[in-house]
């Protein structure tokens, strides 16, 4: 007993656990070190981003490009929005802004809902098959675009939407419906069968459980399926060129062709100006949701 | 009965099997129709329009004796496998520094995730800015005095690659870092502790008993990154339109450009079949691991 008390005034005395660490150890400084030049890397370009977009072309030719502007000029988003020119059309940027709201609302909503219900009737309504359908649409996210290219356009121009915003929006559906319905299954799943057996019991049918039960337990997953499917269909290129024509083309593909257009001569700050407005709506989406778009791209990479 | 019984059943959930028609036409028309359609039609001579003129593998011998394709093809090799090192090294070493109970976690990942959320197609732009030679990055070291610098990636079509890789490294490597670092959070606090009451160095942990452990999360990655690669297409058009010649050209430009410029759609489809089987050749041992290995325990 005595010696217990001995060992316990003792221990009590000296500090206890791991040596407090200084907050500039070497180990600190690496872990930092390292961080912060990567911060920096990642940085970079946004930085040199809105400088370049603020400056005259002469202080571009004449300074740095990491250089903070000497003079700040609106000029050149002025000119992004309203005058930068795409072949003969000078009317700007904003054309294809406006063309990219009108393909993402639609697209949006049309992807939401087909992936939705597909996750909820995988997940409560199995028939015979349904898992053949899902393992089918999971391989489909790995199949090369290019190789499913020239068969939907003979599709959309068998249905006379090819070309036109309808034939753009049942693209983004079907492209977006693996890694949605995924996302939906995974979160369905989760929620105990016995919820959707009493509502079964109690008389509701398949669009009433989706509609009154499931949807309203669920929007925090409709929220994480908007930013994905917001910054994915904004940041398309690919299809925009393929399915859609000029006069309709979404931001991206407008932004390529004004910044490496070959005539005339090149202003570097309405470029960078363009380039700042078409990144951004995903970028105001990303600072805005923080963790849930974390949620959203891991969904994919998260075994089902 | 028999009969009825049977009419009942297909009556049966109707409105689920309904509401399952369009994930049925997708995967049905689009993904398997398709991918059918065009392997079946690279073996015709379609030109502008897609005609059934069967010729054997005629289209695949002109691809593969056409300079343009190999420069493609040598290029995302190259491209790919830089890439799936790098972004893998540096994902893993970031989650690995993110992992160390630091301060300001949140803002590191927000500054190191921010440029996956933009369109490949601006990341393109502002690359090929700063490493533009009149004013990016060596025009200002050699206003430092040093006037021999040269780093021109973008205009040699020996760095060309380079060049498109810290773009891609740019907007990828913070995604590697999310996965890796949610994969460093799954594993049991107790084998750390064990680690340690064992004296096993740090470092040491994570070589010899962490990255073991992470072997599930480091493949599912590699096979995200690599599906990704494969389709490389926006960030090269964006940043160096395939130049300089052809330098930094990719299978998916080359397709592209015979399906809807150059009106050879064999040629394109006949490439597109090839990038299809570049795929199966990654994603087939993957899904044999993941899925055939279950089957075994």
């Amino acid at each position: 007993m005595v010696d217990a008390t001995a060992i316990y005034t003792r221990s009590d005395a000296v500090p206890r656990g791991t040596k407090p660490k200084r907050a500039l150890s070497g180990r600190n400084i690496m872990i930092y070190g390292t961080l912060l030049v990567f911060s920096l890397y990642y940085l970079l370009p946004l930085w040199v981003m809105v400088m370049t977009s603020l400056k005259g072309m002469p202080e571009i030719r004449m300074g740095n490009i990491f250089a903070p502007p000497v003079e700040i000029t609106f000029e050149p988003w002025v000119k992004a929005w309203s005058q930068a020119c795409t072949g003969l059309n000078c009317d700007g940027l904003s054309r294809g802004f406006w063309n990219s709201v009108t393909i993402l609302i639609p697209s949006v909503i049309l992807s939401i809902v087909v992936a939705s219900v597909n996750g909820y009737a995988l997940t409560f309504w199995k028939f015979k098959g349904s898992d053949v359908f899902f393992t089918i649409l999971i391989f489909g996210a790995f199949i090369p675009y290019q190789v499913m290219l020239y068969p939907i356009v003979i599709l959309l121009r068998e249905m006379g939407l090819y070309g036109s915003l309808w034939g753009l929006v049942l693209v983004h559906t079907v492209f977006g419906m693996p890694i949605l319905t995924l996302l939906f299954r995974n979160y369905f799943s989760t929620i105990p069968e016995e919820l959707f057996k009493a509502a079964r019991v109690d008389g509701a049918g398949f669009w009433a459980i989706y509609a009154k039960i499931l949807m309203p337990m669920s929007l925090p997953i409709f929220v994480v399926a908007i930013i994905l499917q917001v910054t994915g269909i904004w940041n398309d290129f690919l299809f925009g060129v393929v399915y859609t024509k000029p006069d309709l083309y979404p931001m991206t593909v407008q932004l390529n062709n004004i910044v490496n257009s070959v005539q005339g001569v090149k202003e570097y700050n309405v470029n960078m100006a363009a380039t700042l407005l078409t990144g951004l709506v995903p970028l105001f989406i990303y600072f805005v949701s923080g963790k849930l778009f974390v949620r959203g791209i891991a969904a994919g990479a998260v075994k089902g | 009965m028999a009969e009825a019984r049977r009419t009942n059943r297909m009556w049966r959930n109707l409105n689920a099997k309904i509401a399952a028609i369009p994930m049925v036409l997708t995967t049905l028309v689009v993904f398997v129709g398709g991918t059918a359609w065009t392997v079946l039609y690279s073996f015709t001579d379609s030109k502008l329009l897609p005609r059934e003129r069967w010729v054997g593998f005629d289209q695949y011998e002109r691809l593969w004796s056409n300079s343009r394709w190999l420069t493609s093809i040598e290029n995302l090799m190259v491209y790919g496998v830089l890439s799936l090192v790098f972004t893998i090294t540096i994902g893993f070493l970031l989650a690995v520094a993110m992992d160390q109970k630091i301060r300001y976690e949140d803002t590191f990942r927000t500054i190191m995730l921010y440029p996956f959320a933009l369109s490949f197609i601006v990341t393109g732009l502002v690359w090929q800015w700063i490493l533009n030679p009149e004013f990016g990055i060596q025009s200002i070291v050699r206003g430092l005095g040093w006037e021999s610098f040269t780093f021109n990636p973008l205009n040699d079509p020996k760095l060309v690659l380079y060049g498109l890789l810290i773009a891609g490294l740019w907007q990828g490597t913070g995604f590697v870092m999310c996965l890796m670092l949610a994969g460093l959070r799954g594993i049991d606090e107790d084998i750390w502790k064990a680690a340690r009451v064992d004296g096993i160095p740090t470092w040491k942990t994570y070589l010899q008993i962490i990255l073991p452990m992470m072997r599930p999360v480091f493949i599912t990655t590699l096979v995200i990154v690599a599906a990704g690669i494969i389709k490389l297409y926006d960030l090269v058009v964006a940043q160096t339109s395939g130049g300089p010649g052809t330098a930094s050209q990719v299978p998916a430009m080359y397709v592209y450009d015979y399906m809807f410029q150059a009106q050879n759609l064999g040629q394109g489809f006949a490439a597109s079949t090839m990038m299809l089987l570049t795929v199966l050749i990654v994603l087939i041992p993957w899904a044999y691991l993941e899925f055939g290995g279950k089957k075994h325990g």
